[in-house]
């Protein structure tokens, strides 16, 4: 009988660059940049790293095919390497690929890295691209923004409540992503704004604006994981830190063809969520949780995503946020090191920069933004669009927490 | 069926005008400073196609206002006429008969090359044996004459078509003339855009008042009819003046003069003579005579009497107005606006792909699951509700003519589209079926989740690189009249 992931691997080390448009740095770079912080905390030789996991999205964009790219940066000597990809939510994707190996014994040490770079397109947002040869028949061209922005008119008809509180709350969440950077060295958009910013910017996909939009940046991030008994034999007396959950949903397509879903919500984000804090034990996510970082790609998917993840009652966000519940004074912290929006989004490394700022949450290490004390917290990576996605949710505790 | 001499007859006509009107004045107002002597053209609207229609996608729309006007009809052969058929090697009848859904043993055809080919095209269904297969005969014309021409303010796109066969006829064949002549009053070499046009006062003396007029001489001649009792004549000649001569030459009365509408929509080509002989027809008392012409490369005269068949089928609205101009030269291709890397996105399609899910994006095709009764679109071959989960039980179900709901949308300013900002959202299907689709001719906030919406045949994307255009199914917004296309 299966029995989940919950303590049974540790955190060993993380690194993470700086996101930002790193106009003089390659992907190369930007992999070795993360790992070397990693395997500095982890305090091990990279020879005992015995597999690897690289998450990159667009490959086509940036460093092309397979593993071998990982591999190629850090010279690792022919180790087992593997590329993964499910969109946005890569990089939880390659944590996910190595906390299973190691919690099936097949390894003690591996690596996940996520990467990307998209600064190199020539233009802002995403890179266009084709979406399969029998969907460009049909499927409108549709970009990021645009498809998150029905998220925004479908809540508003469903719950009834008018776009302008809807979108008062938006902007409330971008402004509180911006405050939180300020405060991250390693943050992308560290500027200070406005609620009156955010709903004067100029419109991107209605009615999100532009400050509704995360920024679009190159950066990469790591862990290196083992055992919770490795862990503490190579740094007696440190905090052990392990994966209490580490689950995926992905759509069917029912989201998209099928009319039982409301447009409102993410449905993957609920099956993800329910099945994170049933493996976690958890029961009140909002008590028992000290922080999350959530995919909030733009504000209105952190609204709807509040409701997902159980953190507010249905149709019952635009309150929770403008109550400041998930400022950094609040009840629960959401995007503490600014988030997608303001840290930045380099896809394949965003899933495992969520889960590096819980990491520094939990040992004490997040600076000026540290909060009093993270013994739990959940992260959401969600990849896709919100009618066709693949969403990741972790929590990561104290070990026995 | 046992008059050896009986015809076919008109089932019905229709007229199809695309929604987006330019302004004349806005026209002259960019052509003035080189241009002032079109000054006495710059009066009322023109029809100009939008971004998304062409030849093509307009005939679709024509076949369908005669498939809602007589549905009760089978087609058995499809024809096509236009001047300005997106392919050159390429049956474009076919595109629009796939995305119809006519049969696929129905005989098919494309015809092309001048302003009389569809008027020639309807004599000659009408001249068959009663008994003969139903023609669906549409003419599509979207031109594009050369900015500052008297053809740019003179012309308007849109298209028209027409029914014949057995039954229930609006009207009846009398008479049929034709005369070749390679009297050239303009041409347009394959390949070109613009047309190159001899002097009108030539063209009015020497074609219209010889040929022409010979021809409709010819014509009332052999029905033994008098020129003083036709009711109404369609005579679409684009000049000024030269309609009126053409009858008073004839001995036709002035009033029978059928208007050509030109200060509201302009001279569809090829299509003009079917558009005006659908407002005849809507016009005419039972009994009255008909008389039709078509001019260009000769004259083809066509004489019909109404019967006391009621037209079928809504006739269009007023349309939009539109006063950008330079809109319409982006529209049409003759500027190269900036738009942006987005645009530079490689729209290359894979003819295999295209084939093997042909009826999916031409008939907008999805499927109806057998077990459990939901549409789905696509068909797959595992039903979407999680409930049945049945496979292969789905049979085909076409959403082209279903209506639906927003269920969400957004106006995107990024993504790339030749008329911004991109409109999109989730649409929900009365008949049960959900996908994510592209908006046309929707105006700025007028998007609203619930907001009724119709199906309509559009290009969905130009493969420059390669010449190539794709076509989809886009969902328009239900107006009060929205059958009159406003």
């Amino acid at each position: 009988m299966a029995s989940g992931i919950r303590d049974k691997v540790a955190i060993l080390g993380m690194g993470c660059t700086r996101f930002g448009e790193r106009w003089d740095t390659g992907a190369d770079e930007l992999m070795v940049e993360a790992f070397n912080e990693a395997i500095a905390d982890a305090g091990i030789a990279p020879r005992q790293i015995e597999a690897a996991w690289l998450g990159v999205c667009l490959e086509e964009n940036n460093i092309g095919k397979t593993a071998g790219p990982l591999a190629q940066a850090l010279r690792l000597p022919r180790i087992a390497a593997t590329r993964v990809e499910n969109a946005c939510a890569t990089g939880t994707e390659a944590l996910r690929g190595a906390a299973y190996a190691v919690a099936a014994g097949a390894y003690d040490i591996v690596l996940a890295l996520g990467v990307e770079k998209l600064k190199d397109t020539g233009y802002g947002g995403l890179p266009v691209r084709t979406r399969g040869v029998a969907n460009d028949l049909w499927l409108p061209n549709s970009t990021a923004p645009g498809a998150f922005a029905q998220l925004a008119s479908a809540y508003a008809a469903k719950h009834k409540v008018a776009m302008a509180d809807l979108k008062r709350a938006m902007a409330h969440i971008s402004v509180k992503s911006h405050d939180n950077a300020a405060l991250n060295p390693k943050a992308h958009l560290r500027n200070k704004i406005t609620e009156d910013d955010v709903l004067k910017a100029m419109t991107i996909a209605a009615p999100l604006g532009l400050y509704d939009c995360s920024g679009v940046s190159d950066g990469a991030a790591c862990a290196i994981v083992t055992t919770p008994e490795i862990a503490r034999a190579l740094k007696p007396g440190a905090e052990v830190i392990t994966i209490k959950a580490l689950e995926v949903s992905v759509s069917n397509g029912e989201e998209m063809s099928f009319q039982q879903w409301d447009g409102a919500h993410i449905a993957t984000a609920r099956t993800a969520g329910a099945r994170a804090y049933a493996a976690a034990g958890i029961t009140d996510p909002r008590n028992q949780l000290q922080m999350a970082e959530v995919h909030d790609c733009f504000s209105i998917a952190e609204a709807v995503t509040m409701e997902d993840l159980g953190f507010s009652a249905p149709g019952r966000v635009i309150h929770d946020v403008l109550d400041g519940v998930f400022d950094r004074g609040g009840a629960l912290p959401i995007g503490i090191d600014g988030g997608l929006k303001c840290f930045g989004h380099p896809i394949g490394a965003s899933g495992l920069r969520m889960i590096y700022e819980v990491y520094l949450q939990i040992h004490g290490r997040a600076g000026e933004r540290q909060l009093p004390r993270v013994d739990r917290a959940l992260t959401e990576n969600l990849g896709g669009h919100p009618h066709q996605n693949v969403c990741a949710v972790s929590i990561i505790g104290r070990h026995g927490a | 069926m046992s008059d050896p001499t009986a015809t076919p007859g008109l089932l019905a006509t229709t007229l199809y005008l695309p929604r987006l009107r330019l302004e004349r004045a806005e026209m002259l107002a960019q052509h003035r400073w080189m241009a002032p002597g079109l000054r006495g053209l710059a009066k009322g609207q023109r029809t100009i196609a939008h971004w998304d229609e062409d030849s093509v996608t307009m005939a679709v729309e024509t076949a369908r206002q005669l498939a809602r006007a007589r549905p009760d009809v089978t087609v058995g052969e499809l024809t096509l006429a236009s001047t300005t058929l997106p392919f050159a090697d390429r049956l474009n009848a076919g595109i629009v008969a796939g995305a119809v859904g006519i049969a696929e043993g129905a005989v098919v055809r494309d015809v092309a090359s001048c302003a009389r080919a569809a008027l020639a095209e309807l004599a000659a269904a009408l001249r068959r044996p009663a008994g003969s297969a139903t023609t669906l005969l549409l003419a599509a014309e979207r031109r594009i004459a050369r900015p500052a021409s008297a053809q740019e303010m003179i012309q308007g796109d849109g298209a028209a078509g027409a029914l014949v066969g057995d039954g229930a006829t609006i009207a009846e064949f009398v008479a049929h003339r034709s005369r070749h002549a390679d009297l050239v009053d303009h041409f347009r070499e394959s390949g070109q855009v613009h047309d190159y046009g001899w002097e009108e006062r030539w063209v009015r003396d020497e074609g219209y008042m010889k040929i022409a007029v010979g021809t409709l001489q010819e014509c009332l001649a052999a029905a033994s009819i008098s020129a003083g009792d036709i009711a109404h004549f369609v005579m679409p000649a684009p000049l000024a003046r030269v309609n009126e001569a053409v009858a008073k030459k004839l001995g036709v009365a002035a009033a029978a003069l059928v208007p050509a509408a030109h200060e509201t929509i302009g001279d569809l080509g090829m299509a003009q003579p079917l558009a005006m002989l659908d407002v005849a027809l809507r016009a005419a008392q039972p009994g009255a005579l008909i008389l039709v012409a078509a001019f260009g490369s000769g004259c083809d005269a066509l004489l019909l009497r109404r019967t006391a068949v009621p037209c079928p089928g809504a006739v269009p609205g007023p349309g939009k107005s539109e006063t950008s101009y330079l809109k319409y030269l982006s529209f049409t291709g003759q500027i190269e606006l900036e738009w942006g890397m987005r645009a530079e996105m490689d729209n290359k399609t894979a003819l295999t792909a295209a084939w093997r899910d042909h009826a999916r994006a031409a008939r907008f095709e999805g499927g109806k699951c057998g077990s459990c009764g939901t549409v789905q679109f696509p068909s797959t071959d595992v039903c979407v509700n999680p409930e049945c989960r049945a496979q292969k039980t789905q049979t085909p179900f076409s959403l082209s003519e279903a209506r639906a709901r927003v269920l969400s949308h957004t106006t995107d300013f990024l993504a790339y589209t030749p008329h911004p900002p991109f409109q999109f959202g989730h649409v929900d299907f009365d008949a049960g079926a959900r996908v994510l689709m592209e908006f046309a001719d929707a105006d700025a906030g007028e998007l609203e989740v619930g907001m009724a919406l119709a199906m309509v045949y559009r290009i969905k994307e130009f493969d420059r690189q390669r010449g190539f255009r794709r076509y989809f199914w886009k969902a328009t917004p239900v107006r009060d009249n929205a059958q009159q296309g406003t």
